[in-house]
């Protein structure tokens, strides 16, 4: 059974389709780069997939469960970090943190907490209010959220955004220790990622996925990865 | 962390960390303690000064009361701005549209720690009644029951801040919008603003719409009336707010 399945979703603003007809399914153990130009529809198909927005047709399965009909049960297998990492910015890391142990009702808030501090590199800012950090701890911060419970499916909105080349390799590298277990989706629009991080790349422009395969073949498309990526988007 | 630590049922456990978290975000910010002046220093200032209360020679708490509705039409929607905006401005709606919790879940834990705000608000003016108690010798049942009404009174406007708060991401709009609708409750049953409404609509219609106002309904909260009818009024206003700025949230 794949972790994450997108069956035929469709979003429309109004007049304008977001995203039309998206399929894929999404195994253990895959880390799959979303790609896309700006506004081709990548946020829009993780909002749906996340249960944050309400998809026209189609569903979202998180983990076997419908993230429309058994949203609890599809968000607990869920760990999700929002474009921008949003996060309360009047409340310090190790108070967020604990606030989102104590919301997914962990066994034990306190060693997730622990861990997951340490595990994102957070120990010493714990006592910082997340206003006060600089952005690559705070995107820093939207990881840790997302994985405080070990999910098994873990969707992120472009985390490494903004961030200088340490903290890219950073986040990278914290993702790389966990993918072995779990269904990722990363969506970026940096194509060296793809090869550093990916195990597959779905393509999706203008609503719809435009190309879904191994990252070893998309690679292989051409040594320009720009000119790939121009081309399949246009 | 693994999956097998998860508690199989969490059970109470997401509500109360949000109840928790929303009533302790009041205090991370030095609104909380504005506020908290702001309501003591106004509704005890309308009870000496403008009341009488000290003037009238009786030791009762009704023209302490009667500036509630006021006080919580313009307190209520600032305690409540923050409900739904604040998420929206700050993105972290999506979060917690994303974590494990139900909407429903969500909106009552905000509401019930605001309001439990509202009421932390109310119990710091306790010295009111207890300087009546000094000086004179109150009805204290009526005193009570004028408390809880007041309470009351507070869930209600509290209801209709939700409602504003869930439409809009900024702080501004939700407050001044939940304002003026909790402002025409106020007005409601209000002398001069039913001469002129009987004057557009009839006496008859008047004689109804006035039972929506405010005052009316916490008015026998403070002659120690504890009836079902103002209990309901009040309760009905706070939980369709609440119901309504859920659907909202749900929708968006």
């Amino acid at each position: 059974m794949p972790l994450i399945e997108a069956k035929n979703l469709s979003k429309s603003f109004g007049a304008i389709r977001a995203v039309h007809a998206v399929s894929f399914a999404v195994d253990r153990g895959e880390v799959v780069g979303f790609l896309g130009p700006n506004g081709a529809g990548k946020s829009t198909t993780m909002k749906m997939l996340t249960g944050h927005l309400r998809a026209d047709e189609g569903a979202a399965v998180i983990a076997g469960f419908d993230v429309a009909d058994q949203a609890v049960q599809a968000k607990q297998h869920l760990g999700y970090s929002p474009e921008g990492a949003p996060a309360y910015g009047e409340m310090t890391v190790r108070e967020f943190l604990r606030f989102a142990a104590d919301l997914r009702g962990l066994a034990d808030p306190a060693e997730s907490v622990r861990k997951t501090l340490e595990l994102c590199r957070l120990n010493e800012v714990a006592a910082q209010t997340i206003d006060t950090l600089s952005k690559g701890y705070r995107m820093r911060v939207g990881f840790a959220q997302a994985v405080i419970h070990d999910p098994e499916v873990l969707i992120l909105d472009e985390p490494t955004d903004g961030l200088d080349p340490n903290q890219k390799f950073e986040v990278r590298r914290i993702l790389k220790e966990m993918a072995a277990r779990k269904a990722v989706i990363v969506s970026t629009h940096i194509l060296e990622e793809v090869g550093e991080l990916c195990t597959r790349v779905i393509v999706i422009a203008k609503g719809e996925v435009r190309c879904d395969e191994s990252r070893d073949k998309f690679l292989a498309r051409g040594t320009d990865l720009n000119a790939v990526f121009r081309q399949l988007t246009a | 962390m693994s999956s097998s630590e998860k508690s199989p049922s969490p059970g109470l456990k997401p509500f109360t960390a949000m109840v928790r978290r929303e009533f302790a975000g009041y205090f991370r910010t030095p609104l909380a303690y504005v506020f908290l002046a702001v309501f003591n220093a106004f509704a005890v200032s309308l009870a000496f000064f403008v009341g009488g209360l000290y003037e009238s020679g009786i030791a009762s708490l009704d023209r302490f009361f009667l500036y509630h509705p006021w006080l919580w039409a313009f307190l209520a929607p600032a305690a409540g701005a923050r409900l739904w905006a604040e998420e929206r401005r700050q993105g972290t709606i999506e979060l917690l549209l994303t974590w494990p919790i139900t909407v429903w879940q969500a909106a009552l834990g905000k509401f019930l720690a605001a309001w439990l705000f509202l009421a932390c608000a109310l119990l710091m003016t306790v010295p009111v009644a207890l300087t009546v108690g000094w000086l004179g010798d109150p009805d204290w049942g009526v005193i009570i029951a004028g408390y809880t009404g007041s309470l009351l009174c507070a869930g209600a406007c509290l209801g209709i801040a939700a409602i504003a708060s869930a439409l809009t991401r900024s702080q501004v709009i939700a407050f001044v919008t939940g304002f003026l609708a909790c402002f025409l409750l106020v007005l409601v049953g209000y002398g001069v603003f039913d001469e002129l409404l009987a004057g557009l609509i009839g006496s008859a219609g008047v004689d109804e719409i006035r039972r929506l106002g405010l005052w009316r309904n916490l008015e026998p909260f403070t002659l120690g009336l504890v009836d079902v009818r103002p209990i309901a009024y009040f309760l009905s206003v706070a939980f369709a707010g609440l119901g309504l700025s859920t659907i909202i949230v749900e929708r968006r």
